[in-house]
């Protein structure tokens, strides 16, 4: 904090290079310093301008319109005489809303729990009670879905669900006598969906409550032991009181990051088997503006879906910014510089 | 007692190993299909062979597509530039959010911190309209270009935080002996934050050289545009009877610079990935 300070108190008193002919002229001086100011500043602003900005002023227009294949390069969306507010009636009124809805918080909370803080958890203690070195390994371990490529992660674990002769799982079910030797994954598309996310989402928690628990004083988890207090115990009283914000932390963020998440559910399962039976609010968002599948791309309603999404990112994002001092906590992992 | 006792400390690992299993299977698979003739399970069946590393002489999966170099090369351009961008880019602005007072400085740093937080994906439909506009649907440079933007937030947050800690004497020192701002930058700050910027290089190559959902939504099929991942993530689901040695041939061969990276720069990974994951789950 007071390095930060002392950068703000650098940067207020604009250290001029000692030169006589610009001590001559204020304004030059004045000039100069906005004009590195925005030399520094512009391709940042610029890209995002274009890549947050306008795609979240375009959203909104598009959410109004009727723009679809049928009338794009006709409709002129940006115009607000072709602005209504149909799209939004749409979603609430579509035939399947309620299992897009219970199927997203379903998702959302199944893995949350289940993984992303769950596991996470889990993991953490038990790899800050073992080893160093071993539980570096095994956290380095967990990073691998992440790491993964998610085309190539996603075709394993089609594999290892895949029916028989040919799926990992199914090559020790089968002969134990369970199950039919089926496609695991049309069968229980859910539990797939979930672990597969789960596992990836898991190694952000992990990380961060690996720090948390390793910056608690050793004192304490000593007084703890010499007190007689059993593992559990000590869990319990002394170190998830002392993790309880980076723990409030990845529960907010993760939710938003799981509620707007699609990409292995779309490699996964498409939303499928059958009628919507894995589709996710975000999913639906890109199946109806941005997939190609159906040839009926509809770019008005989709961004309707995605717009609600959006506003739920903002105002989830201004919070977390004013609860948590946000950049504390985005910087946690600490890179050592010197 | 002591049986309770040994139980008790081997828990740990065995809850630790079984976690790890499933992705363990999934690589172990990767590499049997990859040299044998089929598989089931993970038995080959019949033998060792290495015909599908085939692709790297002669189109895979039909001449209508386009070769495994130009593939690669294309993921190569899109990853490394990603890399440079986002790393000047943020270095530039993570200097002046950090040393420079000019108007618009305090709303810029919390308007990035939100950005940081907010799911970028949502995005995608009105990103698909700005690309179209600017002529760069279905290209690599619009790919790329998206994807360092998606990266801006976290990137300038990151570099400002490296700038937050460097000492402030070495630069006043250069000023008053009338080097400019940028010589200061360059010549100066940038070789001492030089393993945050390795870091954040490492994160964006590997998440340039990874993607599929924002290449995939951005250029049309496995064309003279596709990546590794397009490329790969087409031929499963095109063909009627996949030909799974060459898919996961080409996926081993595509995971080389991800190995390379996970074996020798992990304390890097780990701590790079907490703060850098954002948008997927």
């Amino acid at each position: 904090m007071s390095v930060t300070n002392k950068a703000e108190r650098g940067g207020a008193t604009p250290l001029s290079p000692l030169d006589p002919a610009e001590k001559r002229s204020a304004i030059g001086a004045w000039l100069r310093n906005r004009l590195t100011s925005w030399a520094f500043m512009s391709p940042a602003a610029l890209l995002i301008t274009l890549f947050f900005f306008i795609p979240v002023i375009v959203l909104f227009i598009l959410s109004f319109s009727d723009l679809k294949s049928v009338n794009f390069g006709t409709l002129q969306w940006w115009l607000p005489a072709n602005w209504s507010l149909d799209n939004y009636s749409r979603i609430f009124g579509d035939m399947f809303f309620s299992k897009f809805l219970s199927n997203t918080f379903f998702y959302v909370l199944t893995t949350l729990a289940l993984f992303n803080f769950g596991s996470a958890l889990i993991i953490a203690l038990l790899t800050t009670h073992i080893n160093r070195r071993a539980g570096f390994f095994f956290r380095l371990m967990w990073l691998l879905p992440r790491l993964t490529p998610s085309v190539i992660y996603i075709m394993m674990w089609r594999r290892i669900a895949s029916r028989a002769p040919f799926g990992i799982l199914n090559q020790f079910l089968v002969p134990l006598g369970l199950g039919s030797g089926d496609d695991l994954l049309l069968a229980n598309p859910w539990f797939f969906v979930i672990l597969v996310n789960g596992l990836i989402g898991a190694s952000f928690g992990l990380v961060i409550f690996t720090s948390a628990i390793e910056a608690i004083p050793r004192d304490y988890l000593t007084a703890s032991k010499v007190d007689g207090a059993s593992t559990l115990q000590t869990i319990r009283h002394v170190i998830l009181p002392m993790i309880r914000w980076p723990i409030l932390f990845v529960v907010t963020y993760q939710t938003l990051s799981l509620l707007t998440s699609f990409e292995q559910i779309l490699l996964l399962t498409g939303g499928g088997p059958g009628l919507y039976k894995t589709e996710v609010w975000a999913l639906r968002a890109y199946h109806l503006a941005l997939s190609t599948v159906t040839g009926n791309t509809q770019w008005g309603y989709g961004a309707a879906w995605a717009v609600i999404l959006v506003i739920i990112g903002v105002a989830a994002a201004i919070i977390y910014m004013r609860v948590f001092k946000f950049d504390d906590l985005v910087q946690e992992p600490k890179i050592d510089l010197v | 007692m002591t049986l309770r006792k040994r139980l008790w400390t081997a828990a740990p690992y065995i809850v630790l190993v079984i976690s790890i299993l499933p992705i363990f299977l999934g690589y172990f698979w990767l590499l049997i299909s990859s040299f044998s003739t089929q598989t089931e399970g993970l038995l080959p069946v019949g033998n060792l062979t290495l015909e599908h590393f085939s692709f790297l002489r002669e189109t895979p999966f039909g001449t209508s597509y386009p070769s495994i170099w130009r593939v690669t090369f294309n993921t190569f351009l899109i990853a490394s530039f990603m890399t440079i961008t986002v790393v000047m880019v943020s270095a530039l602005a993570g200097y002046a959010l950090s040393r420079l007072n000019f108007p618009g400085r305090k709303p810029f740093l919390s308007l990035t911190l939100i950005l940081h937080a907010f799911p970028s994906v949502t995005l995608l439909i009105g990103i698909f309209f700005v690309l179209r506009a600017l002529g760069l649907y279905n290209t690599i440079l619009g790919v790329g270009l998206v994807m360092v933007g998606f990266e801006m937030p976290f990137g300038i947050w990151l570099m400002k935080g490296f700038f937050d800690n460097v000492s402030w004497d070495m630069e006043r020192a250069a000023l008053i002996d009338g080097a400019t701002r940028l010589q200061v930058w360059w010549q100066i700050i940038l070789p001492t934050i030089k393993p945050g910027m390795a870091a954040l290089a490492l994160f964006s190559f590997i998440s340039g050289w990874n993607a599929w959902l924002i290449p995939r939504t951005f250029t049309i099929g496995a064309g003279q545009q596709a990546t590794l991942s397009v490329y790969l993530q087409n031929f499963q689901g095109e063909t009627v009877a996949v030909d799974w040695g060459a898919v996961t041939a080409v996926g081993l061969f595509q995971l080389i610079p991800v190995a390379i990276f996970f074996i020798f720069t992990q304390d890097l990974l780990l701590s790079i990935y907490a703060g850098g994951s954002k948008g997927g789950v």
